[in-house]
């Protein structure tokens, strides 16, 4: 378990390792990078192992950081950090090895895709409020590059308006951080942004400060879960983003938003989640809906899958605001899933057909027969679609279905229109399927190159290694949810979620 | 209270040296250095420039601390800090003299650099009206001929006399709003000022004396509606200049003024919560503070020009200093006053780096380095200029671990402390936080020319000067390093 | 004797659970590992592809009447259980079980889909991907049929969707795009809100274990839980439930994604579709709806009785008017598959009536199960039969393409022949015993509603004369008539024969099919009580 921290750090280490290579040759950066993914993925999974849940939180470095203003540099996990800290280290290695084509800048990409990934992992791990801000903000700004440099269509104003919208959000969580920093010493504890001091002394604080730290703090990480109406960046940025950087975005850095909603906003300021758990429940349903029809229409194949993913995290929102135990786990389980999903939902979309047919529109994919072409393509993308709909034996049916457990728990109405959401995930998913790798069923005799001047070239063997890691993650975890829930719901029944979650246990 | 010359002399050996320094510098240049080219004569000005600075440093670090010559100056923790900080700003820009292009008279440029740092010292410590005055109009009257010094230049000379119209007048405001204090309250002595108006009320001649100084203050930090200044300046006088006009200046300048409000005239401080509160300083200040982030980000959401959008930057961060100024109320025992030092060195750091990077495209480029477009493909031209600009433009934006974000932090920190977010700095410090968003977005254009744009093919790779590139990487270390473990230097304070 | 080498034993597998032979399980996923099997193996030669998928697919059949020799019909409870925890955290079981109602299906499923393979046989298109999918599909089919917690019953309910619209898509007509679409989208429509309601049936009793959900109803438990819930929610739980199971049997007004999607799919994925996975709604309804929400359905009856009536009188008028075989024939599923609801709606009408005679229902409810085997057998086989027409007519398989079949092609006309006269329910053919218990039963519970379904029958009676008037008499017409109208071959024989062959056994002897679930049935109609 102590392990975990050095995740951190060998990804930053690995970053600038990856860039010194860079400047050498791009085959060494490639490597490097690999091997810093591999081996951090290494640490997670053998934490992972020693990992004892009924132990709660667990502590796994605690020093004074800035000791003037009641800084600790704190990291410390349970169940629901390890979960995510495996899905970090699985989407950054399917992530290099999805970006093993990146023959510009090599160097400096892979420095940033792990700087993300640093950053990302440590947040996950924080225990105090600055350090996890710190870590926060870490991992946005490496977006920004990867998305200006590498990215496709559009692609300066969709990392544009991605920082801007994540660091908009960010900067509403630092103002509810230090609102309850402030209003902590005002109340008389010592000063820290150590959560759980916070958390204790939020309980003194009035009715109306818990209020607005809770909605300042819960909005400005649910910009970034990508919660509707403030979801617009998450669509353009995907589409502009490389396929690394989609995955990454998509798989873990919409997660950091929901993490730190049931991180830090939650916890901290149950009275304020009372309150506005109703509209947070509205606006993650209306984003379940609205995301899956707007996706429904989409003629721009990644569109689709970005738009999916807004829906898809909307069920992760729809758990955090049922808050009860059941509907929180499931929200988890969401958050795993729809990491590995997404990943290999844009892994196919922006590696395997973009970068291969040099179109992402549909009704130009209609028109090739693609599941002749690339028919590891075609199965990749069949299964990670039928994940998505949330068929049962990938991982996404039993988050899905943990959360429809939980919400109904809180309120019927809300898993009602909810359960409308699966089916237009479906709906867009079978339509995006059909047409894009099934579109031509007539002279299916033919050889395939009479269709297609140049034959595509043929999948290469990162990307079967990477799809079929990500593909393996959702169907272990689809049949056997019960190893990342083992981890999950203990942790949620820890006296840190009591004041949060009331629905008593599964 | 006897004088102590001996005292007064040890306290004074720093800017001793920075004068033998200038002096020496000047004296070589006209006997020695004459037959040299103009890059060699900068080159040796230079080096005796740092010895000095060098030295003066030695002495802050090891020099006497307390009050001096009867009150003075007072030397206490914040006034080194200050000390040493403006001095390090100074040699940083020293060493970005080196990278941007050769201007005639390079001693007289060391020797006055020095001098402006002499004023900037003397501000950090001064203790007394009268001083400060003198300290403040020495440094400003060194910069306004540091603004004009490329005599080739028609902006160069538009932005000193601009300056020096701006600057002449808010002297002006600032002789006037102190000869009005010291008429109130009998004394040029800021404890016996304070003390003064402990038992006076506020009377309409002790207003307008505020007002005064906070007028002619905001000229000198640029602060809206003040600013006017700021951009010609920035966009005409030489890198090195603006960067020191910037830095070391700004951060001598927060000191003095800070010291002047609080520990002079913080009984007439009143309260900053604009609807209720009472009459005084803070409410004004409050204003200008918010004026200045508004309007500066605004204008640099606008700028096309890399040095006109690091002047606006500088106004919004000056904005954001102001606010620091009235955070420093929130301890009551002990002011809280090094979250503010730390937001104005940091930003002070991360400003010279920038227009020392300026500098050197300046250089470079044919057409020197104005545009936002003149820095394109800076990636490929120079990977470390690209790579500490990165580190400079984002720790400006507060982006965590750089240095800039802990400074905002601790500053919104300390005014939360007045009292939450309905207390009186509260609307300031949303405020402050809301545009720190704003200004991602221009400082991630900056970026965006440099780190992303590609070039066309045939760039030319820009050739750094080894010591200005050794400036820059420090500036650059010294930003992480702080950023990352800021307890470093708030252990000193 | 085989049985005995594996130490089967019906009885006593329910009380040494996991020590026994895990035979269900090696039914429901030994297609599985063929389907695994052909899709690593890729270069194999099309009629290899096809002679592996077609032995896989004959493992289900092998294993069930292995069962079938264990098996204790006497006994009401589910045989050769297999039960482990699986998530701890949702308190889900792997719970496997067998009982005669379960045991029936498993044998037409069995049956079917090698039948089916065999139809399939002339698949030129990637056959092994065809194999491929029909080896997923049973085992998912065999996997509903055998699960008893709703989890995996749900993941298998699921996961049939996946290969039935990859056949219809791939292998299907013209319109085929749209009516996969259409189908898998009807049906994961209802499936979602049956999926809320578990998810609320599991909020109010914390299990999701079918037999125990049932054991909680009839003591009340779960009518009291859901009560508490207030509003229109326990109705709406109902509901869920329904309409997932509804879509998929379907009833009427929820059967428009029927027509087209059994038109569009080849023939060997229509006789699946029809065959099997119609049963697994009717299914659904015998194993869950009815057991679990006994006094939610009592009071929806009246409704429902209706809607079961128009499946039954409109799905055979549609029928009638259709000029396309298969479309008719689709149609004729909807009425056929309504009897067997109409046969469960009325039981639940009745019980706690005073008109409740326990003959009628255990009648009734035979009548159901035994209506579910024949139609899947006639069903089959009259697909099977009109992909023969559709092959010889060049893709034509309008009522009006044909004409004088039989002097063409005497050994078709006479297994088409005899397909259409069991679907009719002529007394001595198969079709015949299922539907007179249904209406014998039906009769006797409500009596109204007897007499409504017999126009349905009526019609059904016309559409299938008309069919064989039209296509196999009268003088030589369409694709018969320039006498290259070939009869059948080996390879057409091949499905047809054992289909017809069992019509005739189960005709004369339905004994062999009753003997199987009369204990069960007749313990049902003993227990018909309202919680």
């Amino acid at each position: 378990m102590n392990a975990l921290p050095c995740t951190i750090y060998i990804s930053f280490l690995g970053a600038l390792l990856a860039l010194a290579a860079g400047m050498r040759s791009a085959a060494t950066a490639r490597v490097v990078a690999l091997l810093t993914a591999l081996t951090s993925c290494g640490v997670t999974l053998y934490a992972a192992s020693q990992f004892v849940p009924s132990q709660g939180l667990q502590t796994l470095i605690d020093v004074p950081w800035i000791p003037q203003l009641g800084i600790r540099y704190h990291l410390a996990a349970d169940g629901i950090s390890l979960t995510l800290i495996v899905l970090t280290g699985i989407a950054a290695v399917a992530g290099i090895l999805f970006s093993w084509n990146i023959e510009e800048r090599t160097g400096e990409f892979f420095a940033l895709f792990l700087a993300l990934i640093g950053g990302v992992y440590g947040v996950f791990m924080s225990a105090d409020g600055f350090t996890l801000f710190v870590f926060y903000e870490i991992a946005i700004v490496p977006k920004y590059f990867l998305i200006a440099n590498w990215g496709s269509t559009n692609r300066e104003y969709g990392a544009m308006k991605l920082v801007l919208y994540s660091f908009a959000g960010s900067a509403l969580v630092l103002a509810g951080l230090l609102w309850a920093y402030a209003a902590a010493i005002a109340h008389g504890a010592a000063p820290s942004f150590g959560l759980g001091d916070i958390a204790q002394a939020a309980t003194q604080f009035s009715r109306h400060e818990q209020l607005g730290m809770f909605a300042l703090v819960f909005l400005g990480f649910a910009v970034l879960a990508g919660m509707f109406p403030f979801h617009t960046w998450a669509p353009t940025g995907h589409v502009a983003a490389p396929t690394a950087a989609s995955m990454l975005l998509a798989g873990v850095v919409m997660k950091l938003g929901a993490y730190g909603c049931l991180r830090v906003a939650m916890p901290l300021f149950p009275v304020g989640l009372m309150f506005w758990q109703p509209l947070i429940a509205w606006l993650a349903i209306i984003g379940i809906i609205y995301a899956g029809l707007v996706a429904l229409v989409q003629q721009d194949f990644k569109f689709v899958i970005g738009y999916s993913s807004v829906s898809h995290m909307g069920f992760v929102l729809l758990g955090l605001a049922a808050a009860n135990t059941t509907a929180v786990s499931g929200a988890v389980l969401q958050m795993f899933s729809h990491g590995v999903i997404a990943g290999l939902l844009f892994a196919v979309v922006g590696r395997m057909v973009y970068e291969r047919t040099h179109t992402r529109q549909l009704a130009d994919l209609r028109a090739m027969p693609l599941h002749r072409l690339m028919p590891f393509a075609a199965m990749t993308f069949v299964l990670a679609g039928l994940a998505s709909m949330g068929m049962p034996g990938f991982s996404g049916f039993p988050a899905e279905l943990t959360i429809l457990i939980g919400a109904w728990k809180t309120s019927p109405t809300w898993a009602l229109v909810a359960a409308v959401g699966v089916l237009i995930a479906a709906a867009f998913t079978l339509r995006v399927l059909q047409v894009s790798f099934f579109g031509t069923t007539e002279g299916t005799a033919e050889p395939a190159s009479h269709h297609h001047d140049h034959p595509l070239p043929p999948i290469t063997w990162p990307e079967r290694v990477g799809a079929l890691l990500l593909i393996a993650a959702t169907l272990y975890v689809g049949l056997k949810p019960d190893i990342l829930l083992d981890w999950i719901t203990p942790a949620l029944q820890s006296p840190l979620f009591h004041a949060a979650l009331k629905g008593g246990s599964l | 209270m006897s004088p102590d010359y001996l005292q007064l002399l040890r306290a004074l050996y720093p800017e001793i040296a920075l004068v033998l320094g200038a002096l020496v510098a000047l004296g070589l240049d006209l006997t020695v250095a004459r037959r040299h080219t103009l890059e060699e004569r900068r080159g040796m000005s230079l080096w005796i420039g740092t010895l000095a600075i060098v030295a003066a440093m030695a002495h802050v670090w090891l020099g006497s601390r307390g009050s001096v010559f009867g009150g003075v100056l007072m030397l206490d923790k914040l006034a080194v800090a200050t000390r040493f900080g403006v001095l390090g700003l100074a040699l940083l820009t020293l060493g970005m003299v080196r990278g941007a292009r050769v201007l005639r008279h390079p001693a007289e440029y060391v020797a006055i650099i020095l001098f402006a740092t002499i004023g900037f010292t003397l501000m950090a410590a001064a203790q007394q009206l009268l001083v400060a005055f003198l300290a403040l109009e020495l440094a400003s009257l060194s910069l306004y001929v540091l603004a004009g010094f490329d005599k080739t230049s028609p902006a160069s000379s538009e932005a000193a006399l601009k300056y020096f119209l701006f600057g002449g007048v808010s002297a002006a405001f600032l002789l006037f709003g102190f000869s009005l204090i010291y008429g109130v309250t009998g004394s040029i002595e800021l404890g016996e000022i304070a003390h003064q108006l402990t038992v006076q009320h506020l009377t309409p001649l002790l207003i307008v004396g505020l007002v005064m100084i906070l007028v002619a203050f905001g000229f000198k930090a640029a602060a809206a509606p003040f600013q006017l200044w700021a951009p010609d300046v920035y966009e005409g006088a030489p890198p090195a200049s603006a960067a020191l006009i910037a830095s070391a200046s700004k951060l001598a300048g927060l000191v003095l003024f800070t010291r002047l409000l609080w520990n002079g005239l913080g009984a007439t401080s009143g309260s900053a919560a604009t609807a209720t509160g009472q009459p005084g300083w803070l409410p004004v200040l409050a204003i200008i503070s918010g004026a200045s982030m508004l309007l500066g980000n605004l204008g640099a959401l606008a700028q096309t020009n890399v040095r006109r959008l690091l002047a606006y930057s500088a106004i919004s961060h000056a904005g954001a200093l102001l606010l620091g100024v009235i955070a420093v109320g929130a301890g009551s025992e002990h002011r809280m006053v090094w979250p503010v030092f730390f937001y104005a060195a940091t930003y002070g750091l991360a400003t010279v780096g920038a227009f020392g990077i300026v500098g050197v495209v300046d250089r470079a480029n044919p057409g020197g380095c104005q545009r936002l477009t003149d820095l394109v493909g800076l990636y490929r031209r120079s990977p470390l200029l690209a790579g500490c600009l990165a580190i400079f433009i984002l720790s400006l934006a507060g982006i965590p671990p750089l240095a800039g974000f802990f400074g905002k932090f601790a500053v919104f920190a300390a005014a939360l402390q007045l009292g939450g977010i309905s207390g009186p700095a509260g609307w300031l410090t949303v405020l402050a936080i809301a545009m720190s968003a704003v200004a991602l977005y221009y400082y991630l254009l900056i970026l965006k020319q440099a780190l992303v744009v590609k070039p066309a093919e045939s760039v030319q790779r820009i050739a750094i000067p080894p010591m200005t590139a050794l400036t820059i990487l420090v500036a650059a270390a010294l930003i992480v390093v702080l950023g990352v473990c800021p307890s470093l230097v708030l252990s000193r304070l | 004797m085989i049985a005995q080498i594996l130490q089967l034993d019906g009885h006593s597998s329910t009380v040494a659970v996991g020590a026994a032979f895990p035979i269900l399980s090696l039914i429901v996923f030994s297609p599985w590992v063929g389907a695994a099997l052909l899709a690593v193996f890729r270069g194999v030669a099309p009629s290899v592809s096809r002679t592996l998928a077609l032995i896989f697919s004959l493992g289900p059949l092998a294993l069930g009447l292995i069962a079938l020799n264990a098996f204790n019909p006497a006994l009401v409870a589910p045989q050769f259980v297999e039960s482990h925890l699986w998530i701890t955290a949702l308190n889900v079981h792997y719970h496997l079980g067998l009982d005669g109602l379960s045991l029936v299906l498993v044998l037409l499923t069995g049956i079917i889909t090698p039948v089916a393979l065999l139809a399939s046989w002339r698949v030129d298109h990637c056959p092994r991907m065809f194999g491929v999918l029909f080896l997923l599909i049973e085992g998912a089919a065999l996997g509903v049929f055998l699960a008893l917690d709703f989890f995996h019953w749900f993941v298998f309910w699921e996961l049939s969707l996946v290969p039935a619209f990859f056949l219809i898509k791939l292998w299907g007509g013209p319109g085929a795009s749209r009516a996969a679409y259409q189908f898998v989208i009807y049906t994961i429509g209802g499936s979602a809100f049956m999926l809320l309601g578990f998810a609320a049936l599991y909020v109010a009793t914390g299990t999701l274990d079918f037999t125990q959900l049932a054991q909680l109803a009839a003591d009340g438990t779960i009518g009291a839980k859901l009560a508490a819930l207030g509003g229109i929610w326990p109705k709406a739980v109902f509901v869920g439930v329904f309409l997932g199971l509804a879509v998929k049997v379907p009833l009427w007004p929820f059967h428009t994604w029927l027509p087209s999607a059994y038109a569009e799919a080849p023939v060997g994925g229509s006789m699946f579709l029809t065959g099997v996975m119609s049963k697994m709604g009717v299914y659904g309804f015998l194993r869950i709806l009815w057991p679990i929400f006994p006094a939610q359905l009592h009071a929806a009856t009246p409704c429902l009785l209706g809607l079961a009536l128009a499946g039954v009188v409109l799905g055979a008028y549609a029928a009638m008017k259709q000029t396309d075989l298969k479309r008719m024939v689709a149609y004729s599923s909807v009425n056929h598959l309504s009897y067997c609801l109409l046969a469960l709606f009325a039981v639940s009408y009745a019980t706690g009536r005073p008109g409740l005679h326990a003959e009628a229902a255990t009648a009734a409810l035979s009548g159901t199960i035994l209506q579910m085997f024949n139609h899947g057998l006639s069903a089959a086989a009259l697909f099977c039969c009109v992909g023969v027409l559709e092959s010889r007519a060049g893709g034509k398989r309008g009522l009006n393409d044909f004409g004088g079949v039989r002097t063409a092609a005497p050994i078709f006309a006479g297994l088409c022949g005899i397909s259409l006269f069991s679907s009719l329910g002529l007394p001595g053919l198969n079709g015949f015993v299922g539907e007179f218990l249904i209406f014998r039963g039906v009769f006797g519970l409500h009596a109204g509603a007897a007499a409504i379904a017999c126009f349905g029958l009526l019609a059904t009676a016309i559409f299938l004369l008309t069919f064989w008037q039209r296509v196999f008499h009268g003088p030589r017409a369409g694709a018969a008539a320039d006498g290259k109208f070939s009869d059948l071959s080996g390879i057409e024989l091949a499905p047809l024969l054992p289909l017809v062959a069992l019509m005739f056994v189960l005709g004369v002897w339905p004994q062999l099919l009753a003997g199987l679930i009369n204990p069960l049935v007749t313990s049902w109609a003993g227990h018909l009580v309202l919680p």
